[in-house]
């Protein structure tokens, strides 16, 4: 019988519940996250009209560096800002 | 202290880290002394052991044989516990032992030596003077990594996974996912204790936050991912080296992970241990057949993998790859170069080994077999960083030169130093904006129109091009490692000292 060592952190990960989707994003603040990725902007300037056309309150963000995790003050000023977040990741 | 009388052993308080050895055995007051069968010196001590059985209280330990001396009687070691925990790396080792404390010893047979540690006179006559004696079983090799285990004292952290009888332990690594393709070598405690010995750090020193999960890890837990990629102990400050300068905030691995761009910890070591653990600066230094190179790049690989969670697929998001994610660490041939060491470029002293890990792709070659003068070189060498991720795009990514012996000694006979070859490669990076822009030479890619009229723009910031040294002594032949995103929007290359 041989016993090796666990190369893994051995974390437990806190499994937590997705919210329900909304019915309906009229009257809520959704929030834009630009990655900084080149062109990013263009493809949320157009999801911003659409967004408004449908009567949500938009509110734009953007990462420093598409290559670094969203900075934490970041990330909890769009959780305490907005009720639905959208990330554009491509160029 | 409590004693278990039919071995005559003791339990000892505490280790020096104060926490209790149940196995160590306290050595009986008197003379003691530690034999083996499978040595003649033991054998031919055999009649003064006989002597002194009768004049002074004495304690003999045999470690193979129990039969062996049958008079005067000994006690067994077999578990070789009583050699282990007193240090014995000789047979035979003669202690002498006041009120539970060692107070001196001799090893091998020497008279003069036994006769004043015993205090018997005319020990062994017909003997010779002195023999030489033979290696204790504690220190065997073969049994060393085993004893300690069973007596090491250190209870490893790592939850311990059973390998059931009938499953096959490589196998099982790779259901598991903890391998990069190629086997691994199955990190049992003894392996990993034995690693271990390659560091003077705790098991329990934290040694970096690892990415993507940052998770931070500790010595033992970057052990076992250089057991499993094959490494030797004497490796381990170096693997050390390069978990911590990898897992930097300035060095970026979380993103050099999930880009997907076919980059990875480019890992350029330098210094004289380089040498002492036998990593190859010569031919194929880029290439396979070095057990320090690829291991010591495997391990780093191994812990984003296994420790940190950053596996192909999920946050790694790289399109095509490239085998240099496997391992791509090499040294630098420092004691030769004409031009120093990168590591100096990077502010360290001269004689400190130390590495670099650089986010770098697989190595691209420059074939000039015809420049005999630095500047055609430099023009040549230029010509090709030139296209360092794409010829029109520039000042993003840095890259390192490293220049084989044959390519050097252009500049070397031509007394150019570093900074001169820098420089002068340098000075043919320059081009104007209106080549560089999109639509240029009717390619979309290319720099925004706000550079078109830029006179000259360079292709590397200033301190992105690196200039190393390695490689075999034929072939007028470089190579270029070109980089990802640069400088706090991606990755600064990081240099550290290696600690042993």
């Amino acid at each position: 019988m041989t016993m090796i060592l666990d190369p893994t952190s051995e974390r437990h990960i806190a499994a937590r519940e997705r919210l329900s989707r909304p019915d309906s994003l009229e009257g809520l603040t959704v929030g834009l996250l630009d990655i900084s990725k080149p062109r990013g902007d263009i493809f949320l300037n157009r999801i911003e009209e659409r967004l408004v056309d449908i009567g949500a309150n938009v509110k734009r963000y953007k990462k420093p560096t598409f290559t670094k995790p969203a900075p934490v003050d970041l990330r909890h000023q769009i959780a305490t800002e907005c009720q639905v977040v959208i990330e554009a990741l491509a160029d | 202290m409590t004693t278990t009388p039919d071995t005559g052993r003791a339990l000892v308080p505490d280790d020096q880290n104060g926490a209790p050895l149940a196995d160590a055995p306290i050595l009986p007051d008197g003379i003691v002394i530690v034999v083996k069968r499978d040595c003649e010196t033991c054998q031919m001590v055999v009649p003064v052991l006989q002597q002194l059985a009768g004049a002074v209280e004495m304690h003999v330990y045999t470690q193979d044989d129990p039969d062996f001396p049958a008079d005067p009687a000994a006690i067994s070691d077999a578990d070789l516990a009583v050699s282990w925990f007193h240090n014995i790396e000789t047979v035979p080792t003669v202690i002498r032992v006041e009120d539970g404390y060692e107070v001196e010893r001799t090893v091998g047979w020497l008279r003069t030596a036994w006769e004043e540690l015993t205090g018997e006179n005319d020990l062994g006559d017909g003997l010779p003077p002195m023999r030489p004696g033979c290696g204790s079983m504690s220190v065997d090799p073969d049994l060393v990594d085993a004893l300690r285990v069973r007596f090491g004292g250190t209870s490893l952290a790592s939850r311990r996974i059973e390998v059931a009888s009938a499953e096959d332990e490589m196998e099982m690594m790779f259901d598991r996912g903890w391998t990069d393709g190629l086997p691994v070598v199955p990190p049992t405690e003894e392996r990993v204790m034995a690693m271990l010995e390659g560091t003077s750090r705790e098991p329990g020193d934290i040694v970096a936050t690892v990415p993507p999960d940052l998770v931070e890890i500790n010595v033992e837990k970057v052990a076992i991912a250089a057991v499993m990629a094959g490494c030797k102990p004497e490796y381990m400050p170096w693997v050390l080296t390069a978990v911590e300068a990898a897992c930097t905030e300035a060095f970026n691995m979380h993103g050099l992970l999930a880009t997907t761009m076919p980059v990875t910890p480019v890992i350029i070591c330098s210094g004289p241990g380089t040498r002492a653990i036998g990593m190859n600066s010569g031919g194929n230094a880029l290439g396979q057949g070095n057990r320090a190179n690829l291991t010591i790049g495997r391990a780093l690989q191994l812990v984003v993998r296994n420790f940190g969670g950053g596996r192909p697929g999920e946050v790694d998001r790289a399109t095509h790859g490239s085998p240099a994610k496997i391992s791509f660490c090499f040294a630098e041939a420092d004691d030769t170069s004409p031009y120093g060491r990168l590591a100096t470029e990077h502010g360290i002293d001269d004689g400190v080994d130390a590495l670099t890990v650089f986010a770098g792709e697989g190595p691209h070659s420059v074939v000039d077999q015809i420049s005999r003068d630095p500047e055609s070189l430099a023009r040549s060498l230029a010509l090709k960083l030139q296209a360092v991720n794409h010829p029109k795009l520039i000042m993003a990514f840095d890259a390192i030169l490293v220049m084989g012996p044959e390519h050097a000694r252009v500049f070397a006979d031509a007394r150019w130093d570093r900074e001169q070859i820098i420089a002068g490669i340098t000075a043919h990076l320059n081009r104007p904006g209106s080549e560089l822009v999109r639509g240029a030479g009717g390619i979309a890619e290319g720099l925004p129109e706000a550079f078109g009229d830029a006179e000259s723009l360079p292709k590397f910031r200033p301190g992105g091009l690196m200039l190393t040294y390695a490689g075999g002594g034929a072939g007028l032949f470089s190579q270029i490692i070109g980089g990802w995103v640069n400088g706090d929007m991606g990755s600064k290359p990081v240099t550290l000292p290696v600690g042993h």
